[in-house]
């Protein structure tokens, strides 16, 4: 939407000083972490002389952190992948067909976002316990696939909602089959809502901490809870150092995200 | 026969009356298509969603032997009533009420503000400070409560900057208290109040405010009488999605208010995984749920009278 230019449309100074207060508080915690990630000191300061990468070397040889660096990559891919996977053809069944019961899925399959994470922390560990396979990768892989299948499914409906049908109506009426249709015609148009919805499915399991921390053993740590065990014990700067990576990787997504969705539309149009 | 009478594929065809019993070959064949695309997701939700939950409600019923640490076989409803009565839960759950109304209340009054400055901005300078403003929500919550522990803490950076500028003698003791745990679930969940005022705005009809002007309203009554009424909606949604995660938040008020501070999230862990009172826990947990859904649905409810009433 144009905004049209007018005197009264425009922020007057206290609007403009509060805008700048207001991107204070909201850039510095995330701009602390990263300067403490370099100091030199044994515990958290901001260093002022000097400038160190220690804890980011301490990093290089820390098993635990890297251990949970790759679970934390290997459990966004697997669960973002199996949960696009089945948002996809939902999203099909639900944007392009009127059925009984409809509403009644569409809000089942939403309803993760309404349940609070530790209920369903504790849900899937007493399930997991019950099935004595508690801990696997495989577990958190499915719980995972649970919690983020609402993003994927809001971003590839949308796709959908947003792609009118006359070329899957062509398509049939000349006689291709419907799986013919969606991988010809479907697919290639709503693309740009799959990736999408992939990459936020990925980092929203990327985050994930509060469920996760009830379905983790020590073989499977994710890095979320690898910093909040770390934080909840010892504190030493080895920690901010992890928190800047995640900063930067989030930052480098949001660039990707932005240079082939739009960030804009990733962040406001689908929620 | 013409176009406009044949059914499409891909499109339910609307129900002529006289097939109300029976479904016609293509009605019935569109649901089973519909049905076959959703049903993978249905049943994997069914399995890993709905049969935990129900396993963890029959769970809460158990009694809990604490001198063994075992689940006995008996059922009751000990733990709902130990939860009801018991002052130490009363607290708890009066805390973590206390916490959702404040930090609302707080995200209205500052997210509100900013969406519309943020909103009134033009290119570039409002894409990059949307950027800024929502790019938060990707990071970890945990990274962003260790920034708040950095800042609060006795040797932060706000303590030092208050010392140096000779405002206070002893360093202010801010974390494990609630103000920290206050400002600190702000930050992290005034950019949701934001987004949801932003999209509201985003609908607003520019020419209606215009209109306004130029017959003769100021800025505060235009404000007032004819943007605010407009995006009441997305505050109040806003302010449902701020409250609801605040009453269910986790990491955040474990790390900044520590033990003595607990609300009903991690006193649900803290009874699975250091009490391991399993039962109690589960019954804490569907107590949290059902108040939940209760508000959010609550609040949807009274949200649609309210205005279906005024449109209508």
């Amino acid at each position: 939407m144009t905004s049209q230019d007018s005197r009264y449309d425009r922020n007057g100074f206290g609007a403009l000083a509060f805008h700048a207060v207001f991107l204070v508080f909201i850039l510095a915690p995330l701009v602390v972490v990263c300067l403490v990630a370099f100091t030199p000191d044994n515990f958290l300061s901001i260093p002022t002389q000097r400038f160190s990468l220690r804890w980011f070397r301490s990093l290089m040889g820390d098993e635990d952190f890297q251990s949970a660096l790759r679970t934390s990559l290997w459990l966004g891919v697997m669960s973002a992948t199996v949960s696009t996977a089945l948002a996809v053809p939902t999203a099909m069944g639900l944007a392009r067909y009127r059925f009984p019961g409809r509403d009644a899925v569409n809000a089942f399959l939403l309803s993760p976002l309404m349940i609070p994470p530790v209920v369903l922390g504790i849900a899937f560990l007493r399930l997991f316990t019950l099935l004595d396979m508690g801990g696997s990768f495989e577990s958190l892989v499915a719980c995972h696939a649970l919690l983020i299948f609402p993003y994927a499914l809001r971003l590839i409906m949308a796709a959908l909602v947003g792609q009118a049908d006359e070329g899957e109506r062509a398509a049939r009426s000349l006689g291709a089959g419907r799986w013919t249709t969606f991988r010809r015609i479907t697919l290639p148009a709503i693309l740009p809502g799959v990736a999408g919805g992939w990459v936020l499915a990925f980092i929203n399991s990327f985050d994930e901490l509060t469920a996760t921390i009830f379905v983790t053993s020590p073989e499977t740590i994710t890095l979320p809870v690898r910093i909040y065990m770390n934080m909840s014990e010892t504190v030493d700067p080895s920690v901010a150092a992890i928190s800047t990576l995640l900063i930067g990787l989030t930052l480098a997504v949001m660039l990707v995200l932005d240079r082939i969705y739009g960030l804009n539309k990733v962040l406001v149009g689908n929620h | 026969m013409n176009a406009a009478t044949s059914t499409p594929p891909g499109v339910s065809p609307a129900p002529s009356p006289k097939q109300t019993s029976v479904l016609s070959p293509e009605v019935a064949g569109q649901r089973r298509a519909a049905w076959t695309l959703v049903l993978p997701a249905t049943l994997y939700f069914l399995v890993l969603l709905a049969v935990p939950l129900v396993l963890t409600f029959v769970l809460s019923l158990h009694d809990f032997d604490p001198n063994s640490g075992g689940i006995l076989p008996t059922v009751s409803l000990r733990h709902y009533l130990d939860i009801v009565s018991d002052s130490y839960f009363y607290e708890i759950f009066l805390r973590t009420l206390l916490l959702s109304i404040g930090v609302t209340l707080l995200c209205v009054l500052v997210g509100v503000p900013e969406a519309i400055f943020l909103f009134r901005m033009r290119d570039p300078w409002r894409s990059l400070c949307l950027v800024l403003v929502l790019g938060p929500l990707l990071i970890s919550v945990v990274v962003r409560t260790l920034g708040w522990s950095i800042l609060l803490g006795r040797e932060g950076l706000v303590n030092a900057v208050l010392t140096r500028l000779g405002l206070i003698d002893h360093p202010l003791q801010m974390l494990f208290t609630m103000g920290a745990v206050t400002v600190a679930l702000v930050h992290v969940l005034v950019p949701l109040m934001v987004l949801s005022v932003w999209t509201s705005l985003t609908r607003l009809d520019p020419a209606v405010a215009h209109a306004a002007r130029s017959l003769g309203a100021g800025r505060a009554t235009v404000m007032w009488r004819v943007v605010l009424p407009q995006i009441t909606p997305g505050i109040l949604s806003g302010s449902l999605i701020v409250f609801a995660l605040t009453a269910s938040a986790f990491a955040t008020p474990a790390l900044i208010g520590g033990r003595r501070l607990k609300v009903v999230a991690t006193t649900a862990y803290d009874e699975f995984l250091g009490t391991l009172n399993w039962p109690l826990g589960a019954a804490i947990a569907i107590v949290l749920l059902v108040v939940n859904v209760l508000i959010i649905s609550g609040y949807n409810r009274a949200l649609e009278k309210r205005f279906t009433r005024r449109l209508g």
